[in-house]
């Protein structure tokens, strides 16, 4: 079985997993209106590191910082900090990096228009060289789904029975490139987002790194985070709108619900983006799914859209939350916004129940799943 | 499962199934085998590549047997050639008109979904970056795919593209 043995989330809210699960569970989140960066004649709210006191702590942390772009620094920092005191050598050939990113260094398009660290798997390799790992990196780019995708990628490699250990990271930094875009498509609330709310506006976007570490062995440790289960669909639609019928997202949903049974879930812990039409098609995912009464959660309220990054932090945080036995609150979620109604709550709630899937949909028709459990039995 | 059919496009010639069948360029394709689904003119360079190439690969198939093909591609350029485009629209501040119709391609997975869309394919679609073009490296991935999924077909392969002089399309066709 594969089961994860660590993870690392480094985001605006903390340097840490227990950082960031502990500044949620008060509430906090750094989204804010940001004005006069990255070059931009717009403003827009994100959340953002700051980048002066963060530049120092990985200048302390990573041999030859200055070797590596911001974004490659903060991807070996979560990675350094995920494998802390699991006495994994990330030098040995049983050991696969996977890296999941949307953009990866776009901004130095702008410098060189074609400068090579512009290219996704030119950093993949400069992060998995700086372990001295000897294999080439799994780079997943399918959007806004990487981060589950990266997910699934590791563990098929596992199962191959190639690699023992996959340490995959997500990572995304925001850029003139990025926003404007976004900014293009009209997509982004002014203020903070309110996931699957009735006044919701659009999304925020935000930044962050996070790191999972995957092991395949046949002696987990009691109470271990298992993978049970994992699922990709197109919906064949439309490449920047989701489907009106929720298609894609319901086939992964039937797909995860033949490797874990409802009533086991804690939650759905879904991608949530407080634009119009993702939570709306997400809506109707879950209800054709049959899953109304399971809890659903959100949380770019929290952190904004982290694009590469978010399907692992979401992940590591719906496991934070089982191992504290709550569902954790939707921030900015206040009154029914969907065709059908989710069991949302913007107050966390308890569990007793220990599995849970997490989804994403993004640009290209894409949608994407996985399910874990804690301990017991397959 | 075994491989039925390929197809290689490159600037200089088409082979489907090992033998030359035109040495036309991407719209010239475009023209000669669909002609008539006027999305094609609103992709980016890379989408076109991967929409002939599949198209040459997946058009004798029912809608049926396509639903649940897998779509998993890679290269090494990703959507870059359309990113420094999009890059233009938004450099020079006097002139600053960043496009929506052009940012949706700066990711190269939307390739994926311009073929799944054009042929009803419901099946997983996967996006890969990798620093070279190597067979067994797709291969394996391809292996592992059906590891935690059971897809009916795949399409695979590798899609770049650099310049109109320099892009390659080479696709695989899986059956069981």
């Amino acid at each position: 079985m594969i089961v994860k043995i660590a993870d690392n989330i480094l985001s605006p809210l903390g340097l840490t997993t227990d950082e960031n699960f502990n500044s949620i569970l008060a509430g906090e989140s750094k989204l804010a209106v940001h004005q006069n960066v990255f070059g931009l004649p717009k403003a827009f709210c994100g959340s953002l590191f700051d980048r002066e006191r963060l530049s120092k702590i990985l200048a302390e942390s990573i041999t030859d910082s200055a070797d590596l772009s911001f974004l490659e620094q903060l991807c070996v920092y979560s990675a350094l900090q995920a494998l802390e005191n699991t006495g994994i050598n990330p030098a040995n050939p049983d050991v696969i990096f996977v890296i999941s990113t949307t953009k990866g260094n776009v901004e130095y398009l702008s410098e060189d228009r074609m400068d090579k660290r512009s290219y996704l798997a030119y950093s993949a390799n400069r992060i998995s060289r700086y372990f001295a790992n000897p294999n080439k990196p799994v780079v997943v780019s399918n959007a806004c789904i990487s981060g589950v995708c990266a997910q699934i990628a590791a563990v098929r490699e596992l199962l191959s029975g190639r690699y023992r250990y996959a340490i995959v990271i997500g990572c995304d930094v925001l850029s003139k490139f990025i926003v404007s875009g976004f900014q293009s498509f009209k997509a982004l609330s002014a203020d903070a987002c309110k996931p699957y709310d009735k006044n919701r506006s659009g999304l925020n976007l935000g930044e962050a790194a996070g790191t999972i570490i995957l092991e395949r062995t046949e002696n987990p440790i009691s109470e271990a985070w298992q993978y049970a289960g994992s699922s990709i669909h197109n919906d064949a639609n439309h490449i920047s709108g989701p489907s009106r019928t929720g298609e894609g997202s319901y086939r992964v949903l039937i797909d995860l619900l033949k490797s874990v049974d409802r009533s086991e879930l804690a939650f759905i812990n879904a991608h949530g983006t407080a634009t119009a039409y993702n939570d709306e098609m997400e809506s109707i995912a879950i209800h054709r799914a049959e899953l109304d009464e399971t809890p659903v959660n959100g949380l770019k309220g929290f952190y904004g859209h982290t694009l590469g990054a978010a399907g692992i932090i979401e992940t590591i945080l719906s496991m934070k939350a089982v191992d504290n036995s709550v569902v954790l609150p939707t921030r900015g979620y206040e009154v029914q916004g969907t065709t059908y109604t989710l069991k949302l709550s913007n107050q966390k709630k308890e569990t007793v129940k220990k599995a849970f899937i997490k989804i994403l949909s993004g640009f290209g028709g894409s949608n994407a799943g996985i399910a874990y459990r804690k301990g017991g039995i397959e | 499962m075994n491989i039925i059919s390929e197809i290689k496009i490159s600037p200089e010639s088409v082979f489907l199934n090992g033998t030359l069948i035109s040495s036309k360029g991407i719209t010239e394709l475009y023209r000669e085998y669909v002609g008539n689904y006027p999305k094609f003119f609103k992709m980016d360079s890379l989408c076109k590549l991967g929409f002939i190439a599949a198209e040459l690969l997946l058009r004798d198939f029912s809608i049926e047997e396509k639903e649940d093909c897998a779509i998993v591609l890679f290269n090494e350029s990703s959507s870059l050639i359309t990113d420094r485009n999009y890059e233009n629209t938004i450099i020079d501040p006097e002139n600053y008109f960043p496009s929506p119709a052009l940012f949706v391609y700066t990711l190269a997975n939307i390739v994926t979904g311009e073929i799944a869309i054009r042929h009803k394919i419901f099946g997983e679609t996967s996006f890969y970056v990798t620093d070279e073009y190597d067979e067994s490296y797709m291969e394996s991935i391809v292996r592992n795919t059906v590891l935690t999924s059971s897809p009916s077909m795949i399409l695979y392969g590798w899609v770049d593209y650099k310049t109109e002089n320099d892009y390659l399309a080479s696709f695989k066709l899986m059956k069981n």
